[in-house]
């Protein structure tokens, strides 16, 4: 058995009594790899009895699933309308200057913070009132 | 020993609450993390014996401790104008209590609700909450009571209550506020719920863009499990997308499915999750019926408002508005009010151009519009939408014309799939409004190759023929939707364009006739 087989399987152990134990145990195995690839899949519909293919509808439909792991640090800026009045497509170009290549920029809509936006979100931190300056230090301390 | 109140919501977090909480701790003062009064723009807020600093930065703690900093002293918090204005009912507590404190929510009337539920019995409850008033905070506006009474009759042996809280709407948060702020409110709802239908399990389905209303459930749940026995309830984290916000889709996002809507009927009432009776409800609808389970607050809440909109509701501030946060006040405030008054206008200070209620499914509204009073049906009437009641502020730089694309691109962003108009329509939306941004269609080359005999050898389509072609297409989606993403699109995108031709194209008048002309 290989590890990641081991490690998924206690991620199914953990969850499987629940009522609809699927979305907990992609969050796990989201969270513990960085992606929920063909490989984890098939580990997991083996685990819960399901097809493949099943799994694999269910993975690619949300957002929050990658199927391939991306090692670098993620920015979520929000895009949606109440930050887009606030201005946040006027920093999107210093954001992706102060990125490069070595963070990821994600956008995400709304992190309910519409009322002092442009926001952000660095793994569960938060960041409000974003201008050019602070979304590019913000970028590059991530 | 002076107790110094900063709140700990994520809006005040993000803005460094954390940073002055620990400065003030320092300094040898005791701090209360607690609930965020909802006075956004003075995020964080220090409070000192009632009165009131923000927003407060670093630098500025010596003097506050002191007494001074009287630049950015607002004086007693409680009597501030944007506090003294509202009604609060469903965040009575906010600002004022520890969100995680059982002692201060029971201090402050909580579990009162649930007890007096348990004593007069599932029929009363749900009278009481069919009397109140209530409707369903989460955007469609359907009695709370007569759901409820639909899921107390319908046979079977397991039931459910399911909160959610998937709160996906751009311009809201306030279901946030509640679950960070009040959570036991939450939850004492939800079991008043369980008590009056016969369910005795609960799921928050919480979307994950909520790290901190996540983080503060699970703890609630933990430290009220005994009171709320024999009912249970369980968070679980929704996965980033939108369209899980609609019931169906949502429970089939809980049961590990792809969220895709369901056709309806079954009511999910009927055959919810599992195939059970299943009470679908938002959480601001469920956080207000501990207080109306309260002796007499069926009647006080039903007092409230106006016509068969009753109560109170939360209103979102938000955008670009200068005075932003939460502000629950009665139906039949108008949107004029909101914006103007309440809100002070742009924080830009620039002239307000549009409005957007009731998020990314509303529409556009012209500041011509402000009289319209908060009301379910007025807003209907006018082609508007309350939803959660986020009210989103745009000053004068706004482009519409691009606002009524990003309201298409969105749709087909988060779109489930399941029907054409919505699936596909949204695509196409957003590429009759770039050509209509352009000047219209002109023929390819292809197209006047002798070969392609069945297309038209002229000039193309102009900006106005588009027009049409777009009126059509929101038409389709309107009534070809099996829910209101793809359904309600359509009013943003005409909503703007009627009200702001000039965004669109250089010759307004133009659009006008082409609109008319489709009509
Ligand atoms: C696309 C779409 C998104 C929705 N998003 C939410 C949401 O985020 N939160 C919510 O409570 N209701 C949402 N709704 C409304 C729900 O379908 C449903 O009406 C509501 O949860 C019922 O609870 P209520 O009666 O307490 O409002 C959405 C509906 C649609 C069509
Ligand atoms: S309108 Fe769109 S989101 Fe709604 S059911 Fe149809 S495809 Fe899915
Ligand atoms: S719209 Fe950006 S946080 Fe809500």
């Amino acid at each position: 058995m290989s590890s990641k087989e081991h490690k998924i399987g206690e991620i199914i152990a953990e969850h499987h009594r629940r009522e609809g134990p699927l979305l907990p145990i992609l969050h796990d195995v989201q969270e513990e790899f960085g992606c929920v690839d063909t490989e984890s899949e098939a580990i997991i519909a083996k685990g819960l009895n399901l097809s493949r293919a099943d799994v694999h509808g269910v993975v690619s439909f949300y957002h929050d699933y990658s199927p391939t792991a991306d090692p670098r640090p993620v920015v979520q800026i929000c895009r949606a309308e109440a930050c887009k009045a606030r201005g946040v497509e006027q920093i999107i170009d210093a954001a992706k200057a102060a990125a490069g290549e070595r963070v990821a920029i994600k956008t995400v809509y709304c992190l309910g913070l519409c009322s002092a936006g442009p926001a952000a979100r660095v793994g569960d931190d938060l960041h409000i009132r974003l201008d050019n300056q602070s979304v590019s230090k913000l970028i590059e301390n991530a | 020993m002076t107790i110094i109140k900063i709140s700990d919501d994520a809006l005040a977090r993000a803005g460094g609450a954390d940073a002055l909480a620990s400065a003030f701790e320092k300094k040898g003062f005791e701090v209360h993390r607690t609930s965020s009064w909802g006075m956004h723009w003075l995020e964080p807020l220090v409070e000192i014996n009632g009165i009131g600093w923000g927003p407060v930065t670093l630098s500025r703690v010596d003097e506050i401790a002191d007494g001074g900093a009287d630049d950015i002293c607002v004086g007693p918090i409680a009597a501030h104008p944007f506090i003294t204005g509202q009604t609060r009912l469903t965040f009575a507590r906010a600002g004022k209590t520890r969100p995680l404190s059982l002692e201060d929510y029971e201090a402050s009337g909580g579990w009162s609700g649930l007890t007096r539920a348990r004593q007069i019995g599932a029929e009363r409850i749900v009278e009481e909450v069919t009397a109140s008033g209530l409707r369903g905070r989460g955007g469609a506006g359907f009695p709370t009571g007569i759901k409820w009474k639909t899921v107390l009759g319908a046979p079977g042996p397991k039931k459910y209550i399911v909160c959610n809280a998937d709160e996906g709407d751009s311009g809201t948060f306030a279901d946030r506020m509640a679950m960070e702020g009040d959570p036991f409110a939450l939850i004492e709802g939800m079991a008043i719920a369980g008590e009056a239908v016969g369910a005795d399990q609960g799921y928050i389905y919480l979307r994950s863009e909520y790290p901190d209303a996540i983080r503060k459930l699970n703890a609630a749940l933990k430290l009220c499990a005994d009171i709320i026995a024999p009912f249970k309830c369980e968070v679980r984290v929704g996965a980033g997308a939108y369209v899980c916000g609609e019931e169906t889709s949502l429970l089939n996002s809980l049961e590990g499915k792809r969220g895709e809507v369901r056709a309806k009927p079954p009511l999910p009432a009927l055959e919810g999750f599992l195939g059970r009776p299943t009470v679908v409800n938002n959480v601001l609808s469920l956080a207000a019926v501990p207080h109306i389970l309260m002796q007499g607050g069926a009647a006080s809440y039903a007092e409230r408002g106006m016509g068969r909109s009753k109560g109170t509701m939360p209103i979102q501030l938000a955008g670009n508005i200068k005075h932003g946060g939460l502000y629950e006040v009665a139906f039949g405030i108008t949107l004029g009010e909101l914006v103007n008054d309440i809100g002070g206008g742009t924080a830009s200070g620039r002239p307000v151009k549009a409005v957007q209620v009731g998020g990314p499914l509303g529409a556009y509204i012209h500041p011509d519009q402000f009289d319209i009073p908060f009301d379910y049906e007025a807003f209907t009437a006018a082609d508007a939408l309350i939803g959660h009641a986020g009210v989103t502020v745009f000053d004068d730089t706004a482009d519409m014309g691009e606002m009524a694309h990003f309201a298409m691109e969105f749709c087909s962003a988060e779109s489930c799939g399941k029907c054409t108009p919505c699936r596909i329509g949204a695509v196409r939306g957003q590429e009759i409004i770039e050509r209509i941004r352009s000047g219209g269609r002109k023929r390819d080359g292809v197209e006047m190759t002798p070969q392609i005999h069945n297309a038209p050898k002229n000039e193309g389509r102009s900006a106005a023929e588009e027009i049409g072609l777009l009126t059509d297409l929101c038409e389709t989606m309107k009534f070809g939707s099996l829910c209101a993403l793809g359904g309600f699109t359509p009013y943003p995108v005409m909503s703007a364009l009627r009200n702001w031709p000039e965004d669109f194209v250089g010759d307004p008048a133009a659009i006008a006739n082409a609109l008319d002309a489709a009509k």
